[in-house]
């Protein structure tokens, strides 16, 4: 007997035997398959306020369940296990751990918004994806997603100089997750562009890296950046109620440092 | 001729980060077209980079203030009322904060108070208008413009008009499209088919023309950006195309990363060439194929336009 959506149960609670007698009644074969029914008690009821909270997550509230978010999705087609509808649902309900089982893929989102054009709704669930990997990695249940660093790295060449070089972001990347720059695909691609190129163009892209664009008079605008950016982190953090444990891993470094330096 | 047509013959040009680096193709040929359109590009002075798609995962009103910086620039500093960004990241960006500066007061809040502290003057919603490298062309010259001056006929070529995510969606930052005849369809985008079409291509009819290339996560999450990648590659060979064309330096250059990736990790090998539609463009008004930078393209087309007859 097939099972709708069979992927959205958990296989330890399927129970499939060969041989099967109710009451008598001999029922092996096409009815011998059962799910086995389970209660859910841990509820987070801070998780879609939470959630909320963030950059993105506003309009989570206005969800109706009506699915085009997770039909028309661009990451969902390859992999069926993306289900924006299931977490939004998941965490409107408080259902933490459930969640929590799909922690590592929702980060994959790829910003596409086909699912912000379909959601009669206005929910906005590309932004509801974003805010609820930063809530999982604020919350310490992921650890910073490659697609974190990479935005972080991004964010941080902007407040410093206003302007993006190529060659000097990935470099960053590729060092802060800790991946060689020398994977083949590269390679091949590096390889392309120098049968295309005529050396003198390569040099000046070579020195690019070392006169590196950057925008004129940049400095109080980075600063101003930086400043909102720190108070935004701040609200945030108050928000997921996390602003006490910051500030006794702040006191508990301090005093490490006090009695280390004594 | 149309009050549209006229404005739109000088323009401020926000080349943006990519065009200055992996997109410098991009840069090159847009250039070279202006110019043999006899349409004038006045680069936005010490511009910035606009947040891209990253930003706004830190917070999105910085990405707002990025963007009406350049703004800003462009209409208080150049005095101009049209913003031309043929990057679909930048395009959109600017868009957005326009949007976001017109509907949001916490927005303008945030782009007041940077702005202040970095010394400008703060962007008004309305004082400038963005417009995409194909808006500039259709509307400054339009087909029967460019019919009157190709020169190399495209003779047929076929084509897959590849448009990618950020120039259609979300729908609500582009009131001007999916207004009806004339205007550009979200759903259905065409201006780019009509302009290479006046050019002389046979535009095959594509499916994935908005469909996601996974640029967000071309490198931390590569193997979804390839099958992403391999499928429009697979479904613009299976419409019959010769060649991709792309109006974004972002898809442009997944398109030729992952064709590569693909190849040499699933051993999934596609022919189709992919080229930027201003470098298509510029090849049918003559220009040559360096001249518009077919050259700097990781993938190799030059044989090709030779084949063709076209440089
Ligand atoms: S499309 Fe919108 S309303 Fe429908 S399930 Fe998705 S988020 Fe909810
Ligand atoms: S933005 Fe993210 S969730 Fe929405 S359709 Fe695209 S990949 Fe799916």
């Amino acid at each position: 007997m097939p099972i709708h959506e069979e992927h959205l149960i958990r296989p330890e609670n399927i129970k499939t035997k060969d041989n099967l007698v109710i009451d008598g009644i001999d029922v092996s074969g096409h009815w011998s398959t059962f799910i086995e029914s389970r209660v859910v008690t841990d509820y987070n009821e801070e998780m879609e306020e939470e959630i909320a909270a963030l950059p993105g997550g506003e309009f989570i509230h206005r969800c109706w369940q009506c699915g085009s978010c997770t039909n028309s999705c661009t990451v969902n087609a390859i992999n069926p296990e993306f289900n924006p509808r299931y977490w939004i649902y998941l965490i409107r309900m408080g259902m933490e751990s459930e969640l929590l089982r799909d922690k590592d893929i929702i980060w994959q989102c790829v910003s596409c918004n086909k699912c912000t054009y379909a959601c009669p709704r206005d929910v906005f669930p590309e932004g509801v994806m974003k805010a609820t990997s930063h809530w999982l990695e604020l919350k310490g249940h992921t650890e910073k997603s490659p697609s974190m660093h990479f935005d972080e790295v991004f964010a941080e060449q902007i407040i410093e100089t206003g302007k993006i070089e190529e060659g000097r972001t990935i470099r960053n990347f590729f060092k802060r997750t800790g991946q060689s720059l020398t994977q083949d695909w590269m390679i091949q691609m590096v390889k392309n562009l120098i049968s295309n190129l005529p050396v003198k163009l390569l040099i000046s892209m070579g020195l690019a890296n070392v006169l590196r664009p950057k925008t004129r008079n940049w400095a109080a605008a980075g600063a101003a950046i930086s400043e909102y950016a720190e108070e935004k982190q701040e609200e945030q953090r108050e928000a997921l109620g996390l602003t006490e444990l910051v500030e006794m891993a702040k006191q508990e470094t301090e005093s490490l440092e006090s009695k280390a330096n004594s | 001729m149309s009050e549209k047509n006229e404005k739109y013959k000088k323009v401020a040009y926000y080349p943006g980060c990519a065009l200055e680096g992996t997109g410098h193709a991009y840069n090159r040929s847009t250039k070279q077209v202006g110019k043999a359109l006899g349409l004038e590009l006045d680069e936005v002075k010490n511009w910035n980079c606009c947040g891209a798609m990253e930003v706004k995962n830190i917070d999105p009103k910085i990405q707002t203030y990025l963007s009406s910086r350049v703004l800003s620039i462009a209409a208080n500093e150049m005095g101009h009322d049209v913003v031309m960004a043929p990057c679909n990241g930048c395009y959109h960006n600017l868009k957005k904060a326009e949007y976001d500066l017109e509907k949001d007061e916490k927005s303008k809040e945030v782009v007041e108070r940077i702005s202040k502290k970095a010394g400008h003057k703060t962007y008004e919603a309305g004082e400038v208008e963005t417009i995409h490298a194909l808006d500039w062309i259709k509307d400054a010259i339009g087909e029967e413009g460019l019919k009157e001056r190709v020169k190399n006929n495209l003779n047929g070529m076929k084509i897959a008009n590849y448009y990618g995510c950020m120039y259609t969606r979300p729908r609500h930052i582009f009131p001007e499209k999916d207004q009806g005849p004339g205007s550009e369809s979200t759903l259905e985008p065409h201006f780019m088919d009509d302009l290479l079409e006046a050019a002389g291509a046979e535009n095959v009819d594509f499916p994935l023309k908005t469909a996601c290339c996974g640029g967000a996560h071309t490198l931390s999450d590569s193997d979804t950006s390839t099958k992403l990648v391999l499928n429009i590659l697979k479904a613009a060979e299976a419409s019959g195309a010769e060649v991709i064309a792309t109006e974004c330096p972002t898809c442009h250059s997944g398109l030729e990363m992952h064709q590569i990736r693909a190849e040499k990790k699933y051993g999934e090998k596609t022919n189709v060439k992919i080229l930027y539609f201003t470098q298509l463009l510029g090849v049918a008004l003559g220009l040559n194929a360096k001249q518009v930078g077919v050259h700097e393209n990781v993938s190799h087309s030059m044989e090709f336009l030779k084949e063709k007859g076209l440089t």
